[in-house]
C-alpha cells in the first residue's frame, strides 16, 4: 500500500472529523469560547507588571504643628502631591486628623494605605535637617500594601528630586535647570527593548496560551476522539476496512491539528484584536512552530490513546499530565522564579520550548536562527515520542 | 463449486488474560451457505466473529478466509468481508450519503462506481428519500438498515452480522432477516450470523453451531439438530378447526404424511405426522375441504430444546450471569448506543 493511499485515508478521515465537528454547533461555539476565557482570565487577574495600580484609597493626616508661624514644608509637600497625583491619578487621597484615625480607617477597610506628616516635619526642614515622612501600610494585604509603598516611594522620589533642584538653584543662581538636575540625581536609567514598544503581559502569555491550546488540543483531542469512536463502535468499521491502520492515527491526528489551528488562530485574532499584542515576527513561522508543537506532543497524545480503555480514563490521564504542563512550562509564570528543581522538570516538557520560541518570534521578531536550540528540542522530542507511539499504538489496535 | 469450504477454522481459542473467551474451536463454512452461530451472551459468538473478521487476534488456532489466512493476510481478508456488528457503524453528524460514501472510500472503490453502488443500496433498503439527511435523526429500524448497508459496500463474498436483530422491534426484525435471505439467494454471499434467538436461527441459517462456555457443542441443520432429540423427522400438530366434520378428518388421513389423527373435542385434533411437508400437505388437505382454521400449534420439537438437551441447562442460564450487559442492550437500550452522543 503505498503512500499515496494512506494519505488520501488519513484525509478522508480527518475530513470526516473535521465535518462532525462543524455540525456540532454547541461544540464550536466552545471552541471559540475556550481560549476567549483563557485570554480574559489570564490577561486581567495577573498584574501586569507596570504601574497600572489607580486610584488606590489613601488618607492623609496632617500633624505638622509648624515652625514659628509657618507650615511652609508641609504645604509644600501637600501642594506637590496633589500635583503629581493629578497626572497619575495613582491615589484616591482623602483626609484623616491623625495617625490613629488612619490606623483605624484601615482596619475597617475603608482605606489601604496612610501618609502621615509628623508634627516637626515643618521644622526639621526649615532647621536643614531630613523631613520624615510615615506611610501606613495594610499588612493583611502585603501585595496591596507593595503597590502601595512602590506608588507613594515613586512620588516622594520626585517630589525630593523637584526640592532639591530648588535648593541647589537657591544655593548657587549660576546653576540652570538641567545642571541643577544632574547635580541631584547624577546617574538616568533609560529601558530599551528589543523591539519598540512596551509589552504588556498579554504580550507575555499569548504565545505560551497559543502553543499550549494548539498542543493540549492535539493531545487531549486524540485520545478522546479515538477512545470514543472505540466505544461507540464505529472504529470497528475503519478497523475492517483494508487499510494502513497508520492512516487512522494520521487521520484523527490531522483532524485534531486542524482544530487546535483553528484555536490558535482564533487566540491570535483575539490577542491582535482585543488586547493589542503586536506581532513582531513572521506569522509563517509562528504557524510553523505550532504544527512543530503538535509534532512533539502527537506521540504522547498516541501512546495514551492506546493504554485507555474508555474515553473517561483517557480524559483522566489527560488531565493529570496537563495541569502541571499547564503550570510548569513558562505559559504563565516565568520559568526563572521557580525553584531549581521545578526548572529542570520544565526543562524536559516540549511545551516550555514551543511557546519560548513562539514568545522570542512574536514579541522579539526573532527569526530561524535566533531559536535553533528550541526547534531542535522539539523536532528530536517528537521524533522519540512518534517512534516509541507507532509500535505501541499497532500492538493496540490488534488486541 | 457448492461444496467449497469459504471459511476454514482450526483450534480456533481467544484468551483475555486468564478468561477463555472462545476455546478450541474448529468448523467449515461452505460458500453460500447462511451459518449460524447460536448461544446464550457470554458464549464467546462475538468474540469468534470479532477474530473471523481480523478484528481480533487469535490466541491458538488459525482460520482462513477464501483461502487468506486472518492473521497473517488480513488485508486480504479484509477486502472480502463485511461486518454488521452489534454496534452500529455509523455517524450520527453525517448523512446517510455521507457516511456510505465515507466507509466506501476506505475501501478504493472508484467514485462513479461508488456513487452507483450507493444509490443501489440506499435503494434497496427504502432509505433513497433520507439520503441527505444526518443518520443521528434516523429511527432504530432504519439505521439498522443502513448498518447493514454499510457492510454491503465492497460487495463482500462473507458478510458476518453480529445479532443483527438485537433491539429491533418485530417488524423491523422480519425486514432485517428477509433482506439477508435475499442477499444470499441473490448474490450468494456466504452469510455468518451470531444470534441467541432460536427463532431467528431456525428462521435463517442452513447450518447452525450451537456455542456454550466458549465451545461449539453441536454443529448441524436445524433439522437435523431437532432430530438429536426426537430420533425422526416426527411432527406434531395441534389444530383447531371451527367447522370440523368427518369429511375433513378424512382427507387429513389420507395425506401420505399423516400418521395418527385424533380427535380431542368438538373443534381440536392433535395429527402426527412426517417429513418435511408435513404442515403443508395437511393444511391443503383442509383447504379442500373448506375447513375454517382457527388456530394451529406444532408441537415439534425446537432449538431451545435442543439446546437444553444437549447443555443440560436452559439459554437463560448463562444470560443471567451477564444481566447487567443483557439490559443494557436487548431489554431498556433499543439500541446498543442508542441516538444519545
Amino acid at each position: 500500500m503505498g503512500a499515496k493511499t494512506l494519505l488520501s485515508h488519513s484525509l478522508r478521515i480527518a475530513w470526516k472529523d473535521l465535518t462532525e465537528l462543524f455540525r456540532n454547533r454547541l461544540g464550536l461555539v466552545l471552541l471559540i469560547l475556550m481560549p476567549l476565557f483563557m485570554m480574559v482570565m489570564v490577561g486581567f487577574i495577573y498584574p501586569s507588571g507596570g504601574s497600572t495600580a489607580t486610584n488606590l484609597p489613601v488618607a492623609l493626616a496632617n500633624e505638622d504643628a509648624g515652625f514659628g508661624n509657618s507650615t511652609i514644608a508641609s504645604q509644600t509637600f501637600i501642594m506637590g502631591l496633589q500635583q503629581i497625583n493629578a497626572g497619575t491619578s495613582m491615589l484616591a487621597l482623602s483626609n484623616a486628623s491623625t495617625a490613629n484615625e488612619i490606623k483605624n480607617l484601615v482596619q475597617k477597610g475603608d482605606i489601604q494605605g496612610g501618609i502621615v506628616i509628623p508634627n516637626n516635619f515643618t521644622a526639621s526642614v526649615l532647621n536643614g535637617e531630613q523631613g520624615t515622612l510615615i506611610i501606613i501600610t495594610d499588612q493583611s494585604n502585603p501585595q496591596v500594601s507593595a503597590t502601595i509603598q512602590a506608588a507613594l516611594s515613586a512620588v516622594f522620589n520626585q517630589m525630593g528630586t523637584m526640592l532639591a533642584q530648588q535648593n541647589v538653584q537657591t544655593l548657587s543662581p549660576a546653576v540652570n535647570e538641567n545642571n541643577s538636575l544632574a547635580i541631584v540625581k547624577p546617574y538616568n536609567i533609560q529601558t530599551e527593548g528589543v523591539v519598540p514598544g512596551t509589552p504588556s503581559y498579554f504580550d507575555f502569555i499569548a504565545p505560551g496560551i497559543m502553543a499550549m491550546t494548539v498542543m493540549m488540543s492535539v493531545m487531549t483531542g486524540l485520545p478522546v476522539a479515538i477512545s470514543q469512536e472505540k466505544e461507540i463502535g464505529t472504529l470497528d468499521g475503519m478497523m475492517v476496512a483494508p487499510i494502513n491502520r497508520l492512516s487512522i492515527i494520521l487521520g484523527k491526528t490531522l483532524g485534531q491539528t486542524a482544530r487546535g489551528l483553528l484555536q490558535g488562530v482564533i487566540i491570535l485574532i483575539l490577542s491582535v484584536g482585543l488586547f493589542g499584542v503586536a506581532i513582531n515576527g513572521s506569522i509563517l513561522l509562528v504557524f510553523a512552530l505550532l504544527l512543530l508543537g503538535v509534532f512533539s506532543f502527537v506521540g504522547l497524545g498516541i501512546v495514551i490513546t492506546s493504554f485507555a480503555k474508555d474515553q473517561e480514563t483517557a480524559q483522566m490521564a489527560m488531565m493529570t499530565l496537563m495541569f502541571p504542563m499547564m503550570f510548569l512550562s513558562g505559559v504563565f509564570f516565568p520559568i526563572q522564579q521557580m525553584p531549581w528543581y521545578m526548572q529542570g522538570i520544565s526543562k524536559v516538557l516540549p511545551l516550555t520550548y514551543a511557546s519560548q520560541a513562539l514568545r522570542k518570534v512574536m514579541v522579539l521578531g526573532a527569526g530561524i536562527p535566533e531559536i535553533t536550540t528550541e526547534l531542535t528540542v522539539l523536532i528530536v522530542f517528537g521524533v522519540i515520542m512518534t517512534a516509541i507511539a507507532v509500535p505501541v499504538f499497532r500492538r493496540m489496535m490488534t488486541r | 463449486m457448492e461444496n467449497e469450504s469459504i471459511i476454514e477454522v482450526k483450534n480456533l481459542t481467544k484468551t483475555f488474560n486468564k478468561f477463555t473467551a472462545v476455546n478450541d474451536i474448529s468448523f467449515n463454512v461452505k460458500k453460500g451457505e447462511i451459518f449460524g452461530l447460536l448461544g446464550p451472551n457470554g458464549a464467546g459468538k462475538s468474540t469468534t466473529l470479532r477474530m473471523l473478521s481480523t478484528l481480533a487476534r487469535p490466541t491458538k488456532g488459525t482460520a482462513k478466509i477464501g483461502g487468506y489466512d486472518i492473521v497473517e493476510k488480513d488485508t486480504e481478508v479484509r477486502k472480502l468481508i463485511g461486518i454488521v456488528s452489534e454496534k452500529m457503524i455509523m455517524y450520527n453528524r453525517l448523512t446517510a450519503r455521507e457516511n456510505l460514501s465515507f466507509f466506501g472510500n476506505l475501501f478504493n472503490i472508484p467514485k462513479n462506481v461508488l456513487d452507483k453502488r450507493i444509490d443501489e443500496l440506499l435503494e434497496l433498503v427504502k432509505l433513497t428519500q433520507w439520503k441527505n439527511s444526518q443518520v443521528g435523526t434516523f429511527s432504530t429500524g432504519m439505521r439498522q438498515r443502513m448498518n447493514v448497508i454499510r457492510a454491503l459496500l465492497n460487495m463482500p463474498q462473507v458478510l458476518f452480522l453480529d445479532e443483527p436483530t438485537l433491539g429491533l422491534d418485530p417488524q423491523s426484525s422480519v425486514e432485517i432477516r428477509d433482506f439477508i435471505k435475499k442477499l444470499n439467494q441473490e448474490n450468494g454471499t456466504t452469510i455468518i450470523i451470531t444470534t441467541h434467538m432460536m427463532v431467528e436461527a431456525d428462521l435463517l441459517c442452513d447450518r447452525i453451531g450451537i456455542m456454550d462456555h466458549a465451545k461449539i457443542v453441536a454443529l448441524d441443520t436445524s433439522t437435523n439438530l431437532k432430530r438429536l432429540i426426537s430420533g425422526s423427522d416426527t411432527t406434531i400438530l395441534k389444530l383447531e378447526i371451527g367447522n370440523l366434520s368427518p369429511v375433513i378428518i378424512e382427507a387429513i388421513r389420507a395425506c401420505k404424511c399423516t400418521d395418527a389423527v385424533s380427535q380431542e373435542n368438538l373443534t381440536h385434533l392433535r395429527i402426527i405426522a412426517h417429513g418435511d411437508e408435513a404442515f403443508d400437505s395437511v393444511i391443503d388437505a383442509v383447504r379442500a375441504k373448506n375447513g375454517n382454521i382457527n388456530s394451529m400449534e406444532n408441537l415439534q420439537p425446537t432449538l431451545e430444546d435442543v439446546f437444553l438437551h444437549i447443555t443440560g441447562h436452559e439459554v437463560r442460564d448463562n444470560a443471567n450471569e451477564k444481566m447487567p450487559m443483557e439490559m443494557g442492550h436487548g431489554r431498556f437500550g433499543g439500541s446498543p448506543q442508542g441516538r444519545t452522543r
